[in-house]
């Protein structure tokens, strides 16, 4: 695959056109066009992440410069509702932050937390899935049995755990600076088992195969024919988990953050956001919690909805 | 049959150490257990004699030894927050968390098996496929959405049930239950359905793709070919043989209910073991936590327990497979 070789004679332009070609040729795109929930997912996907990247250019206000704020603004509701003003459209929360821009930074922050813990248990997962199928042995029955003990745990109560940990250890001054690497840290290391688990049945499945044995025979390093042969061939189902695992993972950070366990309200993700709205939906003032509910369950519901399409697309069974 | 279960019972006992083993290392390595307990003004030969006094000197084996026997009987130290005996506050919080679990538990079961009967049995039905949409949207919801949702509407909005607490509870010796009082009742509604509703799209999910499996294989054909009625083809012979996977993976969600009940005792204010475990990871109380973290792995390694031997009991199959394997 990666190893077409481009004859001279073609341009450097024809080589991403041919590649486009092929993607769009392919069972992938054919099985993602064939879907329309998936297409409407893939839109709302990127609306949203395009909209929380461009954060800084296209949000109204910057909810982090506390110069720009005033009480005065505090609670405003929606624009289209009495007393609510066009500056704020989705209106403000209790510190006068317009309540769409916070959502916007909101959300890049959960989408940050989220893609960094997933790639950090992705890395921890392969590699402890890929020591434990190739030496096997004692590190794999050590491996695994540590599996199987967080696996019978439900992730939430494992990431708590290692949160609160982390809290009662580190001094105090410390805590705030840190509290964003933490939480991702407490995420990946709840997260890790199911690449493991994979990639390890995997790798004792490709262990056996004659590339590998051939390899050996002629004698390339085993780190290397590990990660130069055997990695490209047992990571394909580990992406589409790891699209599952991105959507989880969003959540188990909002869900931290709505416990007051994750990220403070000086730097809100959408969890911290609708932490803070919780205290005034009582007294009717719903916008604060109700707007970043709805970006993060469409987030969580579009991306699970692109994991499930990924998921299906890739097993021949279903064909 | 002797055989496998004293080697499930090997390895719960293997599991639960390992987690008191955490639990023991979060408790005794977490900050100094001495600067816990005594004023800045202490000397350090007063410090000293206290270590000697606890056991804190004597050797990892022994302190473990210690810990795991008093773990036993329930004794886990006081709470740093509270200055309490950690055991007997955990045995006040209990029957609110168990209470909701299990109301929960039955909500998710009694409407989640026949939504799930219906849909496998009319697939195509537009209520079915309704039922599918509603429950996609159920398993990306976070809890703590629907708590707050739940509020907004049937609270704030309506004002017909309370959105935090227990309402009047009685006691019955050392169990408290809201279950005798009117108020009890309508606290727990919101909370229990806010809880159910992630487990009750699952059980759904689960049984409409059994019985979608079941309606194929070659035995219902057969049954139809005899001209049973369809109530009997359908109730008789597939669900019965559906039963088998969702009371395994029912009894394994129980032990995720406990431990979700973390979040919506928080949304609701529920006075229960998940918000004094929330409570104890905000203000670092380890005592606090390293019971929990016990008492939690020890509800899971029953429950793992029971439904394996439960299995096993059910499923005539896994007995003779074992049989075969043993012997080939």
């Amino acid at each position: 695959m990666a190893e077409i070789t481009v004859p001279d004679t073609v341009s450097s332009i024809a080589v991403p056109r041919r590649r486009w070609r092929r993607f769009a040729d392919s069972d992938l795109w054919w099985s993602f066009r064939r879907s329309p929930v998936t297409v409407a997912a893939a839109l709302v996907a990127f609306v949203i992440i395009g909209a929380a990247l461009l954060a800084p250019l296209i949000a109204p206000h910057d909810p982090y410069d506390l110069a720009s704020l005033s009480l005065l603004d505090a609670t405003d509701p929606p624009a289209w509702l009495q007393d609510g003003n066009w500056s704020y459209p989705l209106g403000t929360d209790n510190q006068g932050r317009d309540v769409l821009s916070t959502i916007l930074y909101g959300t890049r922050l959960s989408l940050l937390v989220g893609c960094a813990a997933v790639l950090l248990s992705l890395i921890l997962g392969v590699t402890l899935g890929l020591v434990a199928g190739w030496r096997g042995g004692f590190a794999d029955t050590l491996i695994m049995r540590i599996a199987d003990v967080q696996l019978s745990f439900p992730a939430i109560l494992i990431a708590l755990l290692i949160d609160g940990v982390a809290r009662s250890v580190l001094p105090r001054e410390v805590q705030a600076q840190i509290t964003l690497y933490v939480l991702i840290a407490a995420i990946a290391l709840s997260y890790w088992v199911h690449f493991a688990r994979t990639v390890r049945g995997s790798t004792m499945v490709e262990r056996n195969k004659e590339y590998i044995q051939a390899a050996r025979v002629i004698g390339v390093h085993p780190a290397r024919i590990a990660i130069g042969h055997l990695l490209p061939n047992v990571i394909g189902p580990v992406l589409v988990i790891a699209t599952i695992n991105l959507a989880t993972a969003i959540l188990t950070e909002a869900t931290l953050s709505f416990l007051g366990v994750g990220l403070p309200p000086t730097e809100p993700s959408l969890g911290t956001l609708i932490r803070v709205g919780n205290d005034f939906l009582l007294s009717g003032d719903w916008w604060i919690s109700i707007f970043p509910g709805i970006v993060l369950a469409l987030l969580i519901l579009s991306v699970n909805l692109l994991g499930d399409w990924l998921r299906d697309a890739f097993n021949p069974k279903l064909r | 049959m002797i055989a496998f279960i004293i080697q499930r019972l090997l390895q719960s006992v293997l599991v639960m150490l390992t987690v008191a083993l955490i639990a023991f290392a979060l408790f005794n390595y977490i900050g100094d257990p001495i600067s816990n307990m005594v004023g800045q003004d202490t000397t350090q030969a007063d410090r000293e004699r206290l270590r000697q006094e606890l056991g804190l000197n004597d050797s990892f084996v022994v302190q473990f030894a210690r810990f795991a026997g008093r773990a036993v009987q329930g004794n886990f130290g006081l709470s740093y927050q509270q200055a309490r005996p950690v055991g007997q506050i955990i045995l006040e919080k209990m029957p609110a968390t168990l209470e909701l679990s299990f109301t929960a538990a039955f909500i998710a079961l009694i409407l989640g098996v026949p939504m799930g009967i219906y849909a496998g049995l009319h697939r195509n039905s537009w209520a079915s496929q309704a039922m599918l949409a509603v429950s996609l949207i159920g398993v990306s919801l976070p809890t703590f959405l629907i708590g707050i949702l739940l509020i907004l509407v049937f609270a704030v909005e309506l004002g017909w049930l309370p959105s935090f607490g227990r309402g009047t509870v009685v006691h019955l010796g050392w169990w408290t239950t809201g279950f005798l009082t009117a108020e009890g009742w309508r606290a727990i509604i919101l909370p229990a359905i806010t809880l159910a509703l992630f487990q009750m799209t699952l059980i759904m999910r689960l049984v409409r793709a059994e019985m979608i499996e079941v309606l194929r294989t070659d035995y219902i054909k057969f049954a139809r070919a005899r001209g049973l009625t369809n109530r009997a083809v359908n109730f008789g012979h597939a669900l019965k043989n559906t039963l088998v996977p969702v009371i395994t993976i029912t009894g394994l969600q129980l032990g995720s209910i406990i431990a979700f009940a973390v979040i919506t005792e928080t949304v609701f204010q529920w006075p229960g073991m998940g918000l004094m475990f929330i409570q104890a990871v905000t203000f670092a109380d380890i005592p606090v936590m390293a019971a929990y973290l016990v008492l939690v792995g020890l509800f899971f390694v029953i429950i793992n327990l029971v439904v394996d031997l439960l299995y096993y009991a059910v499923d005539p199959r896994l007995r003779v497979e074992r049989e075969v394997a043993a012997n080939g």
